[in-house]
């Protein structure tokens, strides 16, 4: 592993996340969108972001979070997958942090579901923990 | 280095690439001349080196001069006609000359690079030739060099692929022509050029195989040139199977990057064999003409050169040019996009229709130049090879701009602003012709699937012991490159079947007074924004017996019901899932899968299959498919306020029930909503429901419409909330995400910017059950075709006057039916009349020449139907037009009053059948006159 890493953090439900800042396209606020009935659950819709149709997925949903509060609007971070963009819905947007991988530690056995396979692991940084989203995991969804 | 001034140093530079640039076409031009060689031009070549050696040996650019100098001792020796231009030479040559580029381009650290395998090539070719006249030594060393060369650029190798390719078709072409006109010089020509071409190339990358194959059979072609011994069967059988063999060889370069090991050296050596043998039965010849062959016996080395093109005579360079003026004039090449393998770019006319037709011209710069002679080189400035993905992007850009411009659009009619307007049309136009533009470079002849079916049809009527013919019209037709790989497989499918079971044992065809030999025609042509293929055949026609017998023996139909079946339908049976026919299952067809897939396959992409056959005479499969698939019409629909798209094809029709009817006609069968349209149940499926939206209470009171629907051969009603509008939509593929949501088959962006689902009406059926139970409903609405095809059946057009009269007259009869506001009547003769399309249309009120009460029209418009008869119309107003019928006239009585044919039941009210000309005599008499007259 680099021994440091830029991540591009945000909040969901109080913990702070990062994502590796290479794969972020871009960042935006909330947008309208079209929603997709029958769609996974946390397929919260279709963004038009300029011409380009993006699916919009929850990462309260896909984490297995109670759903945001009525009335917050949540932020887009939109990373480049395999199958072209895709919209991560977050409720706040933080800042570009610089991680050093000695701080890092993967995630303890205790930690179950929906998110053991998502968050990689924990950077410890001061007096917080800031949990890293595996993307190419999170952006994967199974349909029933 | 021993120079300071940059300025002459760029100089060279550019002259010198200059010079090379030419160089190049001039020596492909000298190979394709071969023995007669213009001097002229080695002369050029000659000069071109001669001046950069001289120029390099002055700014001490010694690497570069060195090349220079070796490559022009080879071009001496050349010029001096002590060397011949093979394949090998001048590809030693060219290389040269990349490498001189090359060295060029970096002029600065030319002296540090390494060029020694290039001096080693032009050595030893200059050796070759020295020590023995035969090719042979030049040869071998070459392709050492070139595997030790810097390796082969995967440009340079993709090139190869791609031209070989083309190549080989190219001659498999040639060569089923020449079976059909084996004294046709220019097509010989033309298979030995397209394997001389693969031979050097292959010969100078060092694929022994490849050269070594394509060097047998170029023997073997060479030998009849020469006339030794003349082209047959046998030889064709052995030409199209070395033709397979380069194939796979090249397909294993393609994927492994090296020859592979499923095609050997046998091959080659049976073809050596084979042409010993030919020779061996004309001994005469033999023993005269083919003293390289006679080498070949005694070492492996010497067969790879024991017919080199420069032993064979060659035909007079003038006969050669003005057969090349006539192909660049007698072919357009249009810029269509090309792909490596799948995709060529053909202007060729077929051979079997004209057997005397010029060789096909292909739009590759590479094989072009390299083909034949100068004159080519014209055709080939015109057309450039693009990555198709690069088209697709393009393609997806353009879409995106034909939202964009309708947003404008959108925007421009709310704001009065005359220069937003009129820079607004203008920004529509363009638009508008962009996407014409772009939408062509993805179009492609439906020639690039058909050109592989004379080879199939041959080889399976071979197997079959057959005599087939295939004919090929329309074979420019273009389709969209996507939809062409759409219909290869389900064409390729029907080609077999009609030559498995279609046409006739040749002692069966004798016997029925045919022909020996089937035709297959295979037609493609544009109608109505379609294309249209035909796939005609000359043979026995469909056993409808036997289909009947079948269908009921695997328990897809009831005695009862093949009984009440037309012949027409009948056909239409086999595209039913698990049906077969074939007596037997021969290895080319008859498992009784696959015509239900062609159809499948077919619908995907939005085209319908239908099939008519005459017993003994033939049979003829018509496929319409839409031209692109990229942009497509669709109707836009509303459901809980969301917007999805519904694909234009499958929609049948549209049905609104307000009021009353809204709350009656829907009944239910345990739980299953149908609907009667005109007398039969139509499953409903509530978008809703499927959607798994809840069900609004406010949206289920008044107004149901219904969007009736066709999957598969079945027909159902999809209940929205609301209809808007149909529109032209971009098709833009689900997500991965999405993509195992079977209700939907895309997504589109509307005007305003919003994302909508397009839903897949398939999907939609399925997840609904509509298409479940398949075999049984597919047949019954075959049923209903039947009946609807019996004599008696008649579809009228009911017409309500008064409050309750009603009339109704062969919908045949009707031309148009229209609305034309009351305003609009004017008076003319003592006459009514409207202003209809450019001319004066006559009216004739019904109730008033039948003398039945009318009804008021308070909406200010009335129900009119137009009769034209010979370009003069005349227009019947009505009180209502009420509907569409298609009955069976039972319970009729005659009538006498004019006007009337008779009387009838239709629906549960009595109606009266127009008699339409003498209506319209009792108003005009000289209405038919007139047209008589005229």
């Amino acid at each position: 592993m680099i021994a440091s890493t830029q991540l591009c953090t945000f909040l969901l439900d109080g913990h702070l996340f990062g994502v590796d800042a290479q794969t972020v396209q871009e960042v935006i606020r909330y947008q309208e969108m079209t929603r997709v009935p029958m769609a996974p659950p946390a397929v919260r819709g279709l963004i038009n972001l300029r011409g380009q149709i993006v699916t919009a997925i929850d990462l309260r949903t896909r984490l297995g979070m109670k759903p945001r509060e009525n009335g917050k609007r949540p932020m887009n971070v939109v990373v480049r997958s395999d199958d072209g963009a895709v919209s991560l819905l977050v409720d706040q947007i933080g800042d570009v942090i610089e991680v050093d991988a000695e701080n890092f530690e993967s995630p303890p056995d205790t930690l179950q579901g929906p998110s053991r396979e998502l968050v990689q692991g924990a950077y410890k940084l001061n007096g917080r923990l800031l949990l890293l989203l595996n993307c190419a995991e999170a952006v994967q969804l199974v349909t029933e | 280095m021993s120079f300071d001034d940059a300025e002459l140093l760029r100089e060279f530079v550019v002259e010198s690439q200059e010079h090379l640039c030419d160089v190049e076409n001039q020596l492909l031009t000298l190979e394709s001349q071969g023995d007669s060689m213009d001097v002229g031009l080695v002369n050029k070549v000659f000069r071109a080196v001669h001046s950069i050696k001289g120029a390099a040996g002055f700014m001490g650019l010694e690497t570069l001069g060195g090349l220079a100098h070796r490559s022009e001792e080879v071009l001496n020796k050349l010029r001096n006609k002590e060397l011949r231009p093979t394949s090998v030479v001048i590809n030693t040559l060219l290389k040269a000359a990349d490498q001189l580029k090359a060295l060029l381009d970096q002029i600065e650290n030319s002296n540090e690079m390494d060029v020694t395998p290039h001096l080693v090539a032009l050595q030893s070719i200059m050796a070759g030739e020295e020590t023995a006249t035969s090719s042979t030594v030049a040869v071998e060393p070459t392709n050492e060099n070139a595997r030790y060369e810097i390796g082969i650029s995967s440009e340079t190798l993709r090139e190869f692929l791609i031209e070989s390719f083309d190549n080989l078709e190219q001659a498999e072409r040639d060569l089923l022509a020449l079976e059909r006109h084996p004294g046709a010089d220019d097509l010989l020509n033309s298979v030995f050029r397209s394997i001389h071409t693969i031979k050097g190339s292959a010969g100078f990358l060092g694929y022994l195989k490849a050269e070594k194959l394509t060097h047998a059979a170029e023997s073997v072609l060479g030998s009849i040139r020469s006339g030794n011994f003349p082209f047959d069967e046998s030889v064709g059988e052995r030409m199209l199977k070395t033709i397979d063999a380069i194939r796979r060889i090249l397909h294993s370069i393609e994927s492994e990057g090296h020859e592979g090991t499923d095609v050997t050296d046998e091959l080659a050596i049976q073809m050596e064999d084979f042409l010993q043998e030919k020779l061996s039965e004309m001994p005469a010849k033999g023993t005269q003409k083919c003293r390289p062959t006679q080498k070949s016996a005694s070492s492996q080395k010497a067969t790879v050169a024991a017919v080199t093109p420069s032993d064979e005579p060659l035909e007079p360079v003038q006969a050669q040019r003005s057969q090349t003026d006539s192909e660049v004039s007698t072919t357009s090449v249009k810029p269509t996009p090309a792909h490596l393998n799948t995709s060529k770019i053909e202007t060729a006319q077929a051979p079997e229709e004209a057997p005397k037709a010029p060789t096909p011209t292909r739009a590759s710069p590479a094989s072009a130049a390299s083909a034949s002679s100068t004159t080519e080189s014209s055709a080939s400035d015109s057309t450039i090879r693009v990555d198709v993905a690069l088209l697709d992007k393009l393609m997806t850009r353009v879409g995106e701009l034909v939202l964009a411009r309708n947003q404008i659009l959108q925007f421009n009619s709310t704001i009065n602003e005359p220069a937003l307007h009129s820079a607004t049309q203008r920004l529509n136009l363009i638009t508008t012709e962009l996407q014409e533009g772009v939408m062509k470079t993805r179009m492609q002849p439906i020639g690039t699937v058909w050109s592989k079916f004379p080879r199939l049809v041959r080889d399976l009527a071979t197997i079959c012991e057959k005599e087939v013919r295939i004919e090929m019209e329309g074979k420019e037709t273009e389709l969209d490159k996507t939809i062409i790989e759409a219909i290869k497989d389900p064409l390729t499918h029907l080609v077999r079947n009609t030559v498995d079971h279609g046409i006739e044992r040749p002692e069966v065809r004798t016997q029925n007074g045919k022909p020996t030999e089937g035709c297959l025609t295979l037609r493609a042509y544009h109608e109505g924004g379609q294309v249209n293929i035909e796939i005609c055949d000359d043979g026995a026609g469909l056993n409808v017996g036997r289909i009947k017998a079948k269908a009921v023996e695997k328990g897809l139909m009831t005695h009862e019901q093949v009984a009440r079946m037309a012949d027409r339908d009948v056909g239409n049976l086999i595209f039913l899932p698990g049906f077969s026919t074939a007596e037997k299952v021969s290895n080319v067809s008859g498992r009784g899968v696959g015509m239900d897939v062609v159809k499948t396959n077919i619908e995907k992409i939005g085209g319908t299959v239908d099939l008519q056959s005459k017993a003994g005479l033939g049979t003829t499969i018509k496929i319409k498919i839409p031209l692109t698939l990229a942009i497509i019409p669709a109707l836009i629909i509303t459901s809980d306020s969301d917007r999805y798209a519904i694909p234009q094809v499958n929609l049948m029709e549209l049905v609104r029930l307000e009021g009353e009817e809204s709350r009656t006609s829907i009944e239910w069968i345990q739980g299953a909503p149908v609907y009667r349209l005109r007398g039969r149940l139509l499953p409903l499926v509530y978008l809703r429901n499927e959607l798994g939206i809840p069900t609004d209470d406010a949206s289920k009171n008044d107004i149901v419409n219904i969007v009736v629907l066709r999957a598969d051969d079945r027909q159902f009603g999809l209940v929205v909330d609301a209809i808007n509008d149909s529109e032209e939509i971009v098709v833009k593929p689900l997500s991965k995400q999405l993509k195992n949501v079977s209700i939907y088959s895309g997504t589109t962006i509307m005007g305003d910017g919003r994302v909508a689902l397009i839903l897949d009406v398939m999907g939609i059926a399925q997840s609904a059950h509509v298409v479940t139970g398949t075999k049984e409903r597919a047949v019954s609405d075959s049923n209903e075709r039947t009946t609807a095809n019996n004599s008696n059946m008649q579809t009228l057009l009911v017409l309500g006057v008064g409050p309750n009269r009603r009339f109704a007259l062969p919908i045949a009869q009707v031309t148009r039916l229209e609305k034309i506001a009351i305003n609009k009547v004017e008076r003319a003769d003592h006459q009514e009349v409207v202003q209809y399309r450019g001319e004066i249309l006559p009216l004739i009120r019904l109730s008033d020449t039948l003398g039945v009460e009318s009804a008021n029209h308070p909406e200010g418009f009335m129900d009119v139907v137009v009769y034209s008869e010979e370009g003069r119309s005349v227009g019947l107003v009505v009180d209502q037009i009420v509907d569409i019928v298609k009955t069976e006239l039972t319970s009729t009585r005659p009538t006498r009053r004019a006007g009337l044919t008779q009387s009838a039941v239709i629906n549960g009210h009595v109606t009266d059948l127009l008699d339409l000309p003498a209506v319209i005599r009792m108003v005009d008499p000289t209405f038919f006159q007139s047209t008589l007259n005229a």
